[in-house]
């Protein structure tokens, strides 16, 4: 069993060392280097071609759209972009990798010494970018026949091909110290913003559960005062949590070995989300060496200094600067700001707005009851059947008095069943306030009638009991009846 | 001589053009000589009769209905097997990849198919194209035309062997460090060994991708210019392709056929006579003979000094092995091609190993691991990263004698073809054979062998080398020289050997 450290004594003990390095899946219509569509879910093997299957012969040409999409990323991140950039060759045999090399970047990637600033606990971090290169993407190897899905024990290995040669970029960050027990929470905080950035681009979908983003974590610690310790590298960390997780495994683990006069084994390590722990995986003893060497298939690219800044020009507002416009704009706190972020559900927010609701209104349902469903269907926040646009519908309808909370979800019951927009599922399943005061002053009477005594407390001027009827009332017109209404009739005809 | 064989390819392209001769005929009569010399020659891994009937057939039906033809229109071509052929095995001579029938096209390929030009068949080679004598194919040796006892050059030995016995007018070959010239040489048949990325490497077989170069073998200057013309050309799909129009070769070698060359400075390289791998005697003797026609037809003589030549044949072997070590990874049995050791016994690593293992033959081992070698961690700059810069320096030896001369000469390769065995034994005997060709594949240059004379009744070839898309200035140099002989030399080859001439008969026996 791993020895752990109390968190939080770790800490106090060892200044963490971070370091990150994320690949994002383009969504480009065709592969890095072949015609091949990148459509995502097809029959294996059916987007495939001499160039990306490797046949003899067969010769990559670049996809200028990846290009641009990484200029673009290594633009919002603050980088340089390269003058005279090249492709290189990472030699590694593997199945899934049908060369048996990978396409990618080394000594000369196309964007390199950038930044991004990340808040945490209201104090800004700045992580710097080493670089952002362009590269390709792998096959995927399904394993048969083992118990555990891994190669070891399975009898046969089966490889699709449509992912093999997607355009892949990867983001590497400078080592970053100095966020000390924050550690955990910056690394998610840049993964976050990363995300945001590239997905403000429109360069990619940046899913992390479908693989679209994925991460890998480098931790090292050191007594203050001493030099950076080895440091792990933590494969596939595919989610912000587990990203989080990840971190403080480590520190917690490395510190225990620390402490025990051990030493941190430079290692790539697995991450496994059931149990947020991490597992040795090769060791850099038996490390490939990539023998890297600059591709001779490809031309050397030269992007020249217009299209640099054709692309700058084209750039979106940065997420953390429309944050803090939309912050300002809706009138929320820092903390409620951050709840929004956390929900994913600024754009959600900002498109319910723009469809006519108000701020609090649509802050309200997107991180209340419509967060409380996603969360028990298991699904992202955007991915409701509901739209801002319904959303802004229903606080219409609340404003208007039409209905209560109470109907409200309700009615989001049935949008969310597919029966259509919130004034169809109200008509349809008669959820509407009863507004007919006739029909209301019965159901009053009613229960004065069947409430003598609480009548009486009423008249006698204790007016908090009207409670009691207003529930009754409300029993009997199913819920659809406007409390405050209900409320003002009763205390009407008792006093 | 009245053999329809016998004719030149722009003859036979005129003949079929104007009614002369139909496509099938021509195409038939070679597709016979291979039926009949081949069996002891060994220039072709598969013959496609039926395929190459069918486009003849397609020509002679356009020549009928008056249709506008192409310049090599029903001239049938032989085609290397490290070309990729769609339907027709495709191999580069090697086990890993027979049985291989490719689903697409080279762009050379489809070229010469809209060249209407019929395709007799694949031709041998070295495997992958690594090795000077043909030796090192996985599926039996190719005999020189000229002596059945010595090798027809390499790797390109198969192509220059058929176009040398008649087997086809026309041939492709592939030319990473002389591949199409040495065989040329050795063979006396012409090669070309066109600007690197001016023609398509699309369909290619990789050996050495900043290396490889396709281009034609002919039995003179003007059928390598016109099959040079038909496969040139820009193609999108090769990413160092160069965007230029292709240089004016069917020109320039008409030109060159009127035997002028006043006004044009050619180069010989110093460093080329001082060196201590100097060539054979007798390949001296023809070449200076050669030298002194280019002179009687007005050319200058220029000496110019290229001090890094010296270095060209280690530093090709530092590139040519690193990159072939990358290409090459892609055989692995997963895909296609062979696979050795699938018995549920073996581990992925251990059937890729032994797939490798069983697939390659010892010169393609040996360069595997060389280059893995001059690439690894710890080496890589020493061998490979000091290779590209002695290349930079080889380059700009060319760019400063550029300045000089329009053209450099110098033999195509030290010796004449030697006897079978004779060089296997020791890889670097084998390796001086591209001595004089590999700086211009280091440079990505032109550079054409055109046969000059015989040594103990062997061809000899000379080299004329240009700057980068000057191509046409190597055609019309050639051609010359061509023009001062009164008969091709491809056209004294020994007609036909006693045991060519019992293969024949026990053709015409069947």
């Amino acid at each position: 069993m791993t020895k752990l450290n109390d968190y939080d004594k770790a800490v106090e003990t060892y200044e963490p060392v971070l370091g990150l390095e994320t690949h994002i899946e383009l969504d480009t219509k065709t592969k890095m280097f072949c015609g091949c569509s990148t459509a995502f879910g097809a029959e294996p093997n059916t987007q495939t071609c001499p160039v990306c299957l490797a046949l003899p012969g067969a010769l990559p040409v670049a996809n200028k759209a990846a290009v641009e999409a990484t200029i673009k990323i290594g633009l919002a991140l603050n980088c340089h972009i390269a003058e005279w950039t090249r492709f290189a060759r990472k030699n590694y045999f593997y199945p899934d990798m049908p060369k048996n090399f990978q396409t990618s970047q080394y000594e000369e990637p196309l964007c390199e010494n950038g930044y991004v600033d990340v808040v945490v606990d209201g104090k800004d971090h700045r992580i710097e970018i080493e670089r952002v290169h362009l590269e390709e993407d792998t096959g995927k190897t399904l394993h048969v026949g083992g118990a555990t899905g891994r190669i070891h024990g399975a009898t046969e290995s089966l490889v699709d091909y449509n992912r093999a040669g997607i355009p892949l970029v990867e983001i590497v960050t400078k080592p970053v110290p100095g966020t000390g027990a924050l550690a955990p929470e910056v690394a998610r905080a840049y993964v976050a913003e990363l995300r945001d950035i590239v997905r403000s681009l429109g360069v990619s979908d940046v899913r992390m559960e479908q693989g679209s983003l994925r991460c890998d974590v480098n931790l090292s610690l050191n007594k203050p005062g001493d030099e950076w310790g080895t440091r792990t590298e933590t494969k596939n960390v595919n989610s912000l949590r587990s990203v989080e997780r990840a971190v403080r495994f480590e520190v917690r683990r490395q510190s225990a070995l620390l402490d025990a006069g051990e030493k941190i084994i430079q290692e790539t390590r697995h991450f496994h989300e059931g149990d947020g722990t991490t597992s040795p995986g090769r060791s850099k003893e038996e490390a490939t060496d990539y023998r890297y060497f600059p591709e001779p298939d490809l031309a050397v690219m030269e992007p020249s200094r217009e299209w640099v800044e054709e692309l700058r020009a084209s750039l979106p507002e940065p997420p953390r600067q429309r944050r803090e416009r939309l912050q300002a704009a809706w009138s929320l706190g820092d903390k409620e700001m951050q709840s929004v972020v956390n929900a994913d559900a600024v754009d959600l927010i900002e498109a319910t707005v723009a469809a006519g609701a108000t701020p609090s209104g649509a802050v309200k349902w997107w991180l209340g009851e419509l967060s409380r469903r996603a969360n028990e269907s298991g699904e992202e926040l955007g991915a409701l059947a509901i739209t801002p646009a319904q959303v802004a519908e229903l606080q219409g309808m609340v404003d208007d008095g039409r209905l209560n909370d109470k109907l409200a979800r309700q009615v989001i019951d049935g949008v969310l069943a597919g029966e259509g927009s919130p004034a169809d599922v109200a008509a349809e399943r008669g959820l509407e306030v009863v507004s007919d005061t006739g029909a209301l002053e019965a159901a009053v009477d009613e229960a004065i009638a069947a409430n003598p005594a609480v009548a009486d407390k009423i008249r006698g001027g204790t007016h908090a009991a009207a409670g009691v009827l207003i529930g009754a009332v409300m029993k009997a017109t199913k819920g659809q009846a406007d409390a405050g209404t209900v409320r003002q009739i009763i205390l009407d005809k008792l006093s | 001589m009245s053999r329809i064989i016998d004719k030149t390819a722009a003859e036979l392209a005129a003949d079929i053009r104007e009614g002369r001769l139909t496509s099938v005929e021509v195409t038939t009569a070679f597709l016979d000589r291979i039926a009949a010399v081949d069996v002891t020659i060994k220039a072709f891994l598969h013959v496609d009769r039926d395929g190459a009937l069918a486009t003849a057939a397609e020509v002679d039906a356009a020549v009928a209905a008056g249709q506008e033809l192409g310049p090599l229109a029903g001239v049938p071509v032989a085609v290397k097997d490290v070309v990729v052929t769609k339907g027709l095995p495709t191999t580069a001579a090697s086990k890993i990849l027979e049985g291989w029938i490719p689903p697409y096209d080279a762009t050379i390929t489809e070229r010469i198919k809209a060249a209407k030009m019929p395709i007799l068949g694949k031709t041998n080679m070295d495997e992958f194209a690594m090795g000077s004598s043909t030796e090192y194919s996985a599926f039996g040796k190719t005999l020189n035309p000229w002596d059945t006892g010595r090798i027809p050059g390499g790797s390109g030995g198969g192509s220059a062997a058929a176009v040398a016995a008649k087997m086809a007018p026309l041939a492709i070959g592939t030319d990473t460090g002389g591949s199409i010239r040495q065989p040329g040489a050795v063979t006396g048949t012409f090669g070309a060994k066109p600007t690197y990325g001016s023609n398509s490497r699309f369909g290619l077989i990789a050996f050495s991708s900043s290396l490889d170069t396709p281009g034609p073998v002919a039995r003179n200057a003007l059928d390598a210019a016109l099959l040079h013309e038909v496969i040139s050309g820009y193609d999108p799909r090769d990413s160092t392709a160069i965007d230029a129009p292709v240089p004016p070769v069917v020109a320039a070698a008409k030109a060159g056929a009127n035997g002028d060359l006043s006004g044009l400075k050619l180069g010989v390289v110093k460093e080329f006579a001082e060196g201590a791998d100097a060539a054979e005697p007798g390949v001296i003797a023809a070449y200076e003979a050669g030298v002194e026609q280019l002179v009687k037809l007005g050319a200058e003589i220029v000496e110019v000094s290229c001090p890094s030549f010296s270095y060209a044949l280690p530093t090709y072997y530092l590139i040519a092995p690193s990159e072939a070590s990358s290409n090459l990874a892609r055989y692995d049995g997963v895909r296609y091609g062979l696979r050795a050791g699938d018995d549920g016994q073996h581990s992925l690593e251990e059937v890729m190993s032994l797939t490798r293992e069983a697939g390659f033959g010892p010169e393609v081992k040996r360069r595997i691991i060389l280059g893995t070698y001059a690439l690894s961690a710890g080496y890589v700059d020493a061998f490979y990263g000091k290779a590209q810069l002695v290349r930079t320096l080889i380059k700009q030896d060319f760019e400063k004698a550029f300045e000089q001369v329009d053209a450099i000469i110098s033999p195509t390769t030290p010796f004449i073809a030697f006897k079978f065995g004779e060089r296997t034994g020791d890889p670097y005997q084998m390796y001086l054979a591209d001595l004089y060709t590999i700086p211009t594949n280091l440079y990505g240059g032109p550079g054409v062998s055109v046969p000059v004379g015989l040594s103990e009744g062997m061809p000899v070839g000379l080299q004329v080398m240009g700057p980068v898309m000057g191509d046409d200035i190597t055609y019309r140099v050639a051609a010359a020289l061509e023009s001062t002989q009164d008969t091709l030399l491809a056209d004294t080859a020994p007609e036909i050997s006693t045991d060519l001439r019992f293969a024949a008969l026990n053709e015409d026996g069947k």
